[in-house]
């Protein structure tokens, strides 16, 4: 939903996951319980056999880590990561902008769903 | 597709090198721990300054996966190890984890002389209604009517309602959850492992590989949906009335938090009021 159309203020953080695909065991609950309902199954087998999940809907994501609160075996994780070029926004919002600088994942990663 | 990478919030808290676990696809206990490790994280205490204490069984094994102090006891024995060491290091956060057979059968005595003691000590108990380890046996917390390897029938044996057990034997801390609720379970491992004295909680946790097959129930992710589905919040409930009964309605939500002084504190009075300047402690 463009932000224009809808007057409703652009997000600041687009969500990303995280997954761990050899600790996967294919239960579902990630799937089951993301609320925008984003994850899948993949098609590839992880080297244990089974079929971790896949983000389908990048944009759909919003970071908010239920399904690393739910993953029985810690294989996946959601993170929100400031959205790119205005930098006001990120300093704004006490985090530097991600891209490979894992100092930004680390004060990301804080933020993660209790 | 995400990527592989080594720095899950969680990761911290867990013995990485043993990943994957040895938990069955779909089992409840692994969600559990992931809510014990956010609420690790959001307690800010230091690691090295709590210790975890499991007994035997496939919740046994929790203690082997966190990166902490851990004591895997013999079968039934968390609660009286995990007393000593409190008691011999009272500045230790002392945790103990396990199943409900190990809790509640072969150490139930333990359980409710440490709730009667008031012993300083968080115990949290996955409860799959049976002995998952060993085969899917009866347990004292069985519902009527479920079916388990040593009861084809069905147990007819009336179960434990756990927090009614732990309340009234003097818990002062008493909660219950289920593996679906799991920002719940974060908050409340966070409140227990900031209150002072006999903190119990118990998460309904699914087991597929015994209890949910041997009973028709599905898999893990059934078992979840129906937590979902069947499950109502009622914080301060009575605990007479939180019985659980087969695929019936589960009563959730923290149910006792009261304070009342801890063994260490009374043994302490009581030795300064009898010994004066000759206790040391
Ligand atoms: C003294 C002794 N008796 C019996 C056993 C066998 N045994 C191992 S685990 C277990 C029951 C575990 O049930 P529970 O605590 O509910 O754990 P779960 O596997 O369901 O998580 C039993 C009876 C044992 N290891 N030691
Ligand atoms: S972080 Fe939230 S929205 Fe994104 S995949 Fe996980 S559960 Fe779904
Ligand atoms: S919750 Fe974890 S183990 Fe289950 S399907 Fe998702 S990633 Fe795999
Ligand atoms: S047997 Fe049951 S309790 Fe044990 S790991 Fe498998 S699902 Fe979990
Ligand atoms: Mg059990």
């Amino acid at each position: 939903m463009p932000a224009a159309t809808t007057g409703v203020k652009a997000r600041k953080f687009r969500g990303e996951v995280l997954i761990t695909e050899d600790r996967c065991k294919e239960c579902g609950f990630c799937i089951e319980f993301c609320p925008p309902k984003v994850l899948e199954f993949s098609k590839e087998f992880n080297r244990h056999g089974y079929h971790p999940p896949i983000l389908v809907n990048e944009a759909g994501c919003t970071g908010c880590d239920l399904c690393g609160l739910y993953c029985p075996d810690f294989a996946i994780y959601g993170i929100r990561v400031p959205v790119e070029s205005p930098a006001a926004t990120a300093s704004a919002a006490g985090v530097s902008p991600l891209g490979n600088d894992t100092s930004g994942v680390e004060s990301v990663r804080q933020g993660g769903g209790i | 597709m995400g990527v592989m990478v080594p720095f899950n919030p969680v990761e911290p808290f867990l013995r990485s090198e043993r990943m994957p676990h040895i938990w069955c696809s779909g089992c409840g206990i692994g969600t559990t721990v992931n809510c014990f490790a956010r609420a690790l994280a959001e307690s800010k205490l230091p690691l090295d300054k709590v210790a975890i204490v499991s007994g035997i069984g496939c919740t046994g094994r929790v203690a082997g996966y966190l990166n902490l102090d851990s004591f895997h006891t013999t079968h039934g024995r968390a609660i009286p190890f995990a007393t000593g060491l409190k008691l011999a290091n009272p500045e230790l956060t002392v945790v103990v984890y396990s199943g409900d057979g190990d809790l509640i059968a072969i150490g139930g005595n333990h359980f409710i002389h440490a709730a009667r003691r008031n012993v300083d000590i968080k115990v949290i108990c996955i409860n799959n209604f049976i002995y998952g380890m060993t085969g899917g046996q009866v347990a004292p917390t069985t519902p009527v009517g479920a079916t388990a390897t040593t009861a084809p029938y069905g147990c007819f044996e009336r179960p434990f309602n756990l927090p009614y057990l732990a309340e009234s034997s003097g818990a002062v801390y008493v909660a219950r959850w289920t593996a679906y609720h799991v920002r719940y379970i974060a908050h409340s491992m966070a409140d227990a492992l900031r209150k002072k004295g006999f903190s119990f909680i118990e998460i309904l946790a699914p087991c597929p590989t015994l209890y949910q097959r041997r009973n028709k129930l599905g898999d893990g992710l059934e078992t979840m949906r129906y937590y979902k589905q069947h499950s109502v919040i009622r914080h301060g409930a009575n605990t007479r009335d939180v019985n659980l009964h087969f695929q019936g309605e589960i009563t959730l939500g923290k149910f006792v938090d009261i304070e009342r002084p801890t063994l260490q504190q009374t043994m302490e009075q009581r030795f300064r009021q009898v010994l004066r300047d000759r206790y040391a402690g």
